[in-house]
């Protein structure tokens, strides 16, 4: 019997056969934290008798939650965590630099690898063809310490995509629409794998998105086969030797295939309060909005930036609506200014601001008022997630807050473009 | 280790109680100040609930409870409130293994039978879960091994401490 991404990588690095269901015990290639999940981490790391870094190398930090810090407690989070890093030797990456999953797509992940990060986006890096995945502070703390960790090798999803996306339908619509398929919970401790001729034509940070929210889905991992694109974005960051070629077997085993067509597919909207609650752009258009944010693990990524300013181009935004721009790295940040990106944003006025995670999270940077709608391009919409439980969250594609922007309420990317 | 016996009342959830409903990310600047976060415990999903659960009580949710962030704030929060154990129609992958990381237990039952404010019992040893209430008795989920070794030694950090490695 064949096997799944999943079960060839985990079978790889921990020596066993690794079968779905299977717990093994596995070295890992990168662990990291970042600002609001390395401070409980490296408490509880000191707490691990004996504990040294296994790999200060394969360690890393990211402030990128709260940054530049709005509040002398985070700051103080930032203090513990730079004095780890001198202690250790681990890598850290300051301020601005970036998002930790982009920055760990950027300069870390490879094909084949087992990454985790106290961050449950980690599985973005799954659109590299790494198994990656999310874990807690304690999790994360043996792993600095053991430099491995156990992991129950999950049933996969095969989720096959065919077919050719239409003129401003993306990778976004795509994984809203399949979490709305799946259900909030529908791959809970399942790894799911795609595959299918759209996702061989799908660009490398198009995967990236749909790795990223895999978790909403409840799922242990978003994988992608490796393949000529992976190469070329490796080679393009300077690690093409790290690639190397991974498909499943023809026979491996799936404990459930789905399969969609991108032809049909159409902007879509996740609703208030729940990422599952999915409709298409045009059942809710019109609905009036507050903010738009344009940025996130999700959607901050150069391709973002150049959907939303094809939109933006010599346009302002509605006067009533708040338009906030955040590229996902330093990286983004620099090719957008090169490509004049942010001069469009800027001139559509927009508020620019560092690369992090910003608005996303609740902390500062756009934290929503009492009765406020916001349109967000990141992966969650849950009561209270951008710091008020009374105001609500509409996920969608660069592209759609770009449109809404524009008019001040939700709306199609393809009657304004 | 937990205590074989736990005994409380059920606090009832419904599903999908996200880990912003149990300590939402704004406060993510009290994260360095333990009690001072568990002040906030489930705030968006019942602000009352810091106020009325006592030590022993019980969190009752329906599926997937937990989901959403990596914050093992989530997981302490509940245990530093007193809660004994979780129980659920299904729990979120990261959170159950954060909860139990915590040495707090999570039970996977059918959730619906539980009324809120029911007196229960759970016995660990015995995987049994008596309503006192309404007099009835429930079972809960196989947990894998390599868990129930982490739970018997409070969590985690003691396990590998203890153990220097893990045993499967």
């Amino acid at each position: 019997m064949g096997k799944t991404l999943s079960e060839k990588i985990l079978g790889d690095k921990s020596g066993t056969d690794a079968r779905a269901g299977d717990i093994v015990i596995a070295p890992v290639d990168l662990a990291f934290v970042q600002d609001t999940t390395g401070p409980l981490t490296v408490r509880q790391f000191k707490e691990v008798k004996h504990g040294i870094l296994a790999n200060p190398q394969r360690t890393a930090i990211f402030l990128d939650h709260a940054i530049p810090s709005p509040n002398r407690q985070l700051s103080n989070d930032h203090q513990l965590l730079r004095r780890f890093a001198e202690e250790t030797g681990c890598q850290i990456f300051e301020g601005g630099s970036g998002i930790c999953h982009q920055l760990v797509a950027e300069k870390f992940a490879n094909p084949g690898d087992i990454i985790v990060g106290a961050d449950s986006h980690t599985v973005t890096a799954g659109g590299l063809g790494a198994f990656a995945t999310g874990m807690g502070s304690s999790d994360i703390a043996v792993v600095f310490a053991l430099g491995k960790t156990w992991f129950r090798v999950p049933e996969t999803f095969k989720i096959s995509i065919n077919g050719k996306f239409q003129k401003w339908v993306g990778a976004k619509d795509l994984v809203l629409h399949l979490i709305g398929v799946l259900g909030a919970d529908g791959a809970t401790y399942k790894a799911l794998e795609f595959d299918g001729n759209a996702v061989a034509n799908m660009t490398l940070p198009q995967r990236l998105t749909v790795a990223n929210m895999a978790v909403e889905a409840g799922a242990k991992v978003g994988i992608f086969p490796s393949d000529n694109i992976t190469r070329r974005y490796l080679a393009a960051q300077g690690r093409g030797s790290k690639y190397q070629a991974l498909q499943p077997d023809a026979d491996a085993e799936y404990e459930r295939a789905i399969a969609l067509d991108a032809s049909e597919l159409e902007p879509m909207v996740a609703m208030p309060h729940a990422v599952n609650n999915v409709n298409p752009v045009k059942m809710l258009a019109g609905t009036k909005i507050d903010q738009v944010f344009i940025g996130t693990c999700t959607n901050g990524r150069l391709e973002d930036l150049a959907a939303a300013a094809a939109i933006l181009k010599g346009k302002k935004r509605n006067p009533m609506v708040r338009l906030i721009v955040a590229p996902a790295s330093q990286q983004v940040l620099s090719k957008a200014m090169r490509i004049g990106y942010i001069q469009i944003f800027v001139n559509a006025g927009a508020v620019i601001l560092p690369p992090g995670c910003a608005a996303c999270l609740g902390v500062h940077q756009g934290v929503l008022g009492d009765n406020e709608v916001c349109l967000s391009t990141a992966n969650r919409n849950f009561k209270g997630r951008m710091g008020n439980p009374e105001a609500s969250i509409y996920l969608a594609s660069p592209a759609t807050a770009a449109a809404s922007a524009l008019t001040g309420e939700i709306t199609d990317p393809r009657e304004v473009a | 280790m937990p205590d074989a016996v736990l005994r409380g009342r059920a606090f009832k959830f419904g599903d999908n109680i996200s880990t912003d409903h149990i300590i939402p990310g704004k406060y993510a600047n009290l994260r360095s100040d333990l009690p001072e976060l568990a002040k906030h415990v489930m705030e968006d999903a019942d602000p009352t609930f810091v106020d009325k659960v006592k030590p022993g009580d019980f969190i009752v949710a329906g599926k997937n409870f937990g989901l959403g962030s990596s914050r093992e704030h989530a997981a302490l929060v509940i245990k530093m409130a007193g809660v004994s154990a979780i129980l659920a129609k299904s729990v979120a992958r990261i959170f159950f293994r954060n909860a139990i990381n915590q040495g707090l237990p999570v039970l996977i039952c059918d959730t619906d039978k539980i009324g809120a404010g029911d007196e229960i019992e759970v016995n660990l040893s015995e995987s049994s879960i008596i309503d006192l209430t309404k007099n009835t008795k429930l079972t809960f989920g196989k947990i894998p091994k390599v868990m129930v070794d982490i739970l018997n030694e409070g969590g985690l950090i003691p396990y590998i401490s203890k153990h220097g490695d893990f045993e499967l």
